[in-house]
């Protein structure tokens, strides 16, 4: 047996090499962000409102971003209808609220209805187009888009909806800084579910069986994984996550309407690519990033109004594209010649 | 007495492609049998058509079951381990969870086999955390083997164990193919291009020559015919 | 010579239709067929870049907004003849493809379609925020307007224009570099085309397609240009008629300009369907049907009865 422990230093080809030196800066970096946060916080109370406020908002991102770097990665297709369809299972939330169930029940029902949405539409739209050409899966998820959009509006109409925030009107008040409950409710909705989909990938073999699929299907078929059915179920929990993301950004909206989910898509865009398309744990750091900083930019610099916050995002996306395209913990090369 | 493995009249064909015209073998359980032949034989073919990973056609029997209708997760939870060229490591993945997969069709515990796997190779447990996918050419064939036999196989489908080790790591993994076979009643099916080393591991072969069965017999006998001695042994 | 002769008697047949067309239709329907017209150009200019050369864009209604507001500006502030605004919108759209085809140099695939969808949504919004010269929310309103016929005698004869020009662009040498590139990048690296060279060339010819489609864009809605006219949905018509016009044919581009110009108005009139809503359900689930079912698009569809009729 002896003659095959060869290789004396396990990790002398770690894997940070593949991140190079890049690694320790961005961690500095985010912690000094935080830390600058932090001092900002104690220091002025809008300060720490707009933070607190941008840290929930950016858990909604983040959740959105989330759901599409699942998809990305399980099926290497960028899903432009994700945003929609968190939308779409956000008004479902509603009527059945309008039926008489009560906020919670509405919202797990609407999360199972959300799998079962997500894992139908891998299995019908995404199957047959993921091993064509980047087009094809690009127009097929845009005409979901453009389809799921119809359908929202053609039952619910565009009308703006009441819909009631399951966190109250209370308001806390720590240290001279009113903070509504609302935000760290959001934020703990979406740790919560966020932590939970992890445990699953990281703990359960369900959850090792889908990450062997995404990286390695041949593979993983060989030693019986049903990959198929790993990437619907992947569908599935993204659709998820997406439907937590709506539903957590509708209270901060406080009304329901069809175009709720549109700017959320474009900073959930930026911040996937921002954390690295394949990286889920950049995709919430990123949203994260983008939620604090559109905030506080649009307090704090004059020349950037609200209705800028979208160009804002792309312009932080298309820099990320051009100067790192990997993102900031991603690890895929972007081919070039 | 029925074969664990039985092939008969076996076509192949990756897209317009034939790779296999009709091959015909089997393999007796508890036995070792070498699958040897130049590149293009069809060689790993062979091994995809049983584990289901190619488009085949003909009659495939493992256990006496057919298995030429099942894909690679079905032929997978019936008992066969496929261990591809290149080593088919989850290079993403720990070696710890590159075990586990193995085992994937296994329910319940399977801490018996893995203490098996770690009384066999120690430095697995030690490096337990670690990426495989940074693992030397000679730890990832381990490991290769570690997770098919995580797996409890009936049978082992091993494609060119030796392709990019040093004669040194090669022989020793023969050994402990040989070892496994014996101590663990493990059925072996190895491609390979070392046919010297093939043979001395194996009790049984097949030569196979532009997607067909030229030779066959055991190792004893492939080792005298001349043919085999001339093409593949080298005197 | 003799192969020609069906596509050349294709082509006169059908430029008679279009010439008796406004004879024969309703005023209503004669904007449609003038619809039809703008996204002929639009979508034959992305598919040079997307079919011939292989380049994603969900961007091109940018390009359309920028010809759209080139028309409008100078036509209000300038009163400048139509047709000279929309040369100017060709030439502006032109350079700036060719400056905005630089970054996606670096970029391909996903990473390219998030960018190109970038500057679909951002470019609109940028006359609300320079709204003093560019109108803001209200918009920019031309100094003149159209008749529906002046707009389709505009329209089908830019695309006739359009159409032989991309002929003759893409017979040539550069026609095959763009297939080139589209086909292996690598390979044709290796055979000494000059990568950046095409692609930034294909980006500026689609843009600069798309600039002329938006100056008349413009011109059909009562010359207004507004920043709600050239939403996201526009550059995804754009994508769409691309897509079922089947990547890499000149042909196919009718199709995929009839497909985006007509569904939407015709399943609006049926009843069954009603509404703006009801019709973006049947396009929606449209766009879905033909990428399942006809991967080729309408090219391919005719390639396929080609090969079936034995020819």
């Amino acid at each position: 047996m002896a003659a095959l422990e060869t290789s004396p230093g396990p990790n002398l080809r770690s894997r940070s090499a593949a991140l190079g030196g890049v690694v320790p800066p961005i961690w500095l970096l985010l912690v000094a962000g935080a830390a600058g946060l932090l001092v900002g916080s104690l220091r002025s109370s809008v300060f720490a409102q707009l933070t607190v406020q941008g840290l929930a908002l950016g858990a909604v991102y983040g959740s959105l971003a989330l759901a599409l770097v699942l998809v990305y990665r399980a099926t290497r297709v960028v899903n432009f209808a994700q945003g929609e369809l968190a939308m779409a299972t956000t008004y479902v939330a509603w009527q059945l609220i309008q039926w008489g169930l009560s906020y919670w029940e509405a919202f797990f029902a609407t999360l199972a209805i959300a799998f079962v949405l997500g894992t139908v539409l891998e299995v019908v739209l995404v199957r047959p187009v993921q091993h064509r050409s980047v087009i094809a899966a690009v127009i097929v998820t845009v005409g979901l888009f453009i389809l799921v959009d119809g359908i929202v509006n053609w039952i619910w109409g565009a009308e703006f909806k009441f819909m009631p925030s399951p966190f109250g009107t209370k308001i806390y008040h720590v240290g001279g800084v009113s903070i509504a409950r609302l935000y760290p409710g959001m934020l703990a909705v979406v740790a919560i579910s966020v932590v939970l989909v992890w445990a699953l990938f990281r703990f359960t073999k369900l959850g090792l069986g889908m990450r062997a699929a995404a990286f390695r299907p041949a593979e993983s078929a060989l030693v019986g994984v049903r990959v198929d059915w790993m990437l619907a179920i992947g569908w599935g929990l993204a659709t998820v996550l997406g439907a937590v993301a709506g539903l957590m950004a509708e209270p901060s909206q406080l009304l329901l309407e069809p175009t709720l989910m549109q700017p959320i898509l474009v900073y959930a865009f930026a911040a996937a690519v921002l954390g690295g398309l394949d990286s889920p744990g950049g995709a919430v750091v990123g949203g994260l990033v983008i939620g604090v900083s559109l905030n506080l930019i649009v307090q704090y610099v004059p020349s950037i109004t609200s209705e800028l916050q979208a160009p804002f995002a792309f312009a932080v996306l298309v820099a990320v594209l051009l100067l790192k395209p990997s993102g900031l913990f991603g690890h895929r090369e972007v081919r070039r010649v | 007495m029925t074969a664990l493995l039985e092939l008969e009249d076996v076509e192949a064909r990756y897209g317009p492609v034939h790779a296999l015209h009709g091959i015909s073998l089997s393999v007796e359980e508890g036995s070792v049998v070498a699958v040897l032949g130049p590149n293009g034989a069809g060689k790993t073919t062979t091994l995809r058509s049983v584990s289901g990973t190619v488009r085949r056609s003909g009659r495939i029997a493992f256990a006496g079951r057919p298995i030429d209708r099942l894909g690679p997760d079905g032929v997978a939870r019936l008992g066969v381990a496929h261990v591809p060229e290149g080593r088919g490591t989850f290079s993403e993945l720990t070696v710890w969870e590159n075990l586990r997969l193995g085992a994937y069709t296994r329910r319940g515990s399977i801490d018996p086999e893995l203490e098996r796997v770690f009384s066999y190779f120690p430095w697995l447990s030690e490096r337990r955390k670690q990426q495989a996918g940074t693992l030397s050419g000679g730890e990832q064939q381990t490991l290769a083997l570690a997770r098919a036999f995580v797996h409890r196989p009936r049978l082992l489908l091993l494609d060119e164990p030796s392709l990019g080790l040093a004669p040194v790591l090669v022989a020793e993994l023969f050994r402990i193919v040989r070892e496994l076979n014996e101590r663990e009643g493990l059925t072996v099916l190895v491609v390979e291009q070392n046919a010297h080393l093939a043979l001395q591991a194996a009790d049984a072969g097949y030569v196979l020559e532009a997607g067909q069965v030229a030779l066959s017999g055991t190792s004893d006998e492939l080792r005298a015919d001349d043919s085999v001695r001339r093409s593949y042994l080298g005197y | 010579m003799r192969r020609r002769l069906p596509a050349i008697a294709s082509l006169l047949a059908v430029a008679g239709l279009l010439s008796a067309l406004p004879f024969l239709l309703s005023a209503y329907n004669v904007s449609l067929a003038a619809q039809v017209g703008i996204f002929f150009i639009a979508v034959l200019g992305l598919n040079i870049l997307t079919g011939y050369t292989g380049q994603i864009s969900i961007g091109h209604g940018a390009f359309m907004a920028i010809g759209g507001y080139t028309t409008a500006v100078m036509s209000q502030d300038h009163h400048t003849n139509l047709v000279v605004t929309m040369l100017m919108a060709f030439a502006i759209c032109f350079v700036l493809g060719l400056i905005l085809g630089l970054p996606a140099l670096r970029l391909s695939g996903v990473y390219l379609a998030l960018a190109t969808f970038a500057l679909a949504v951002s470019v609109p919004q940028l006359p609300l925020k320079w709204s003093k010269f560019l109108g803001g929310r209200d918009g920019v309103q031309t100094s003149k307007t159209v008749s529906h016929v002046w707009l389709y005698g505009a329209a089908w004869t830019a695309s006739a224009i359009l159409f032989a020009l991309a002929w003759l662009i893409l017979r040539g040498r550069v026609g095959r570099a763009f297939r080139a590139v589209r086909d292996s990048e690598i390979a044709a690296v290796a055979s000494g085309i000059e990568l950046p060279v095409y692609k930034t060339l294909a980006f500026g010819i689609s843009a600069a397609y798309a600039g002329v489609a938006g100056s008349l864009f413009v011109l059909a809605t009562n010359g207004f240009a507004a920043p709600d006219e050239f939403g996201i949905v526009l550059s995804l018509q754009l994508l769409v008629g691309a897509a079922v016009a089947g990547l890499g044919s000149l042909w196919g581009v009718l199709a995929g300009a009839a497909f985006v110009g007509l569904l939407p108005a015709v399943s609006s009139s049926v009843p069954l369907i009603g509404s703006n809503h009801g019709r973006d359900v049947v396009f929606g689930a449209a766009v879905i049907l033909v990428m399942l079912l006809l991967p080729g698009g309408f090219a391919g569809l005719l390639a396929r009865l080609r090969r079936f009729a034995g020819a």
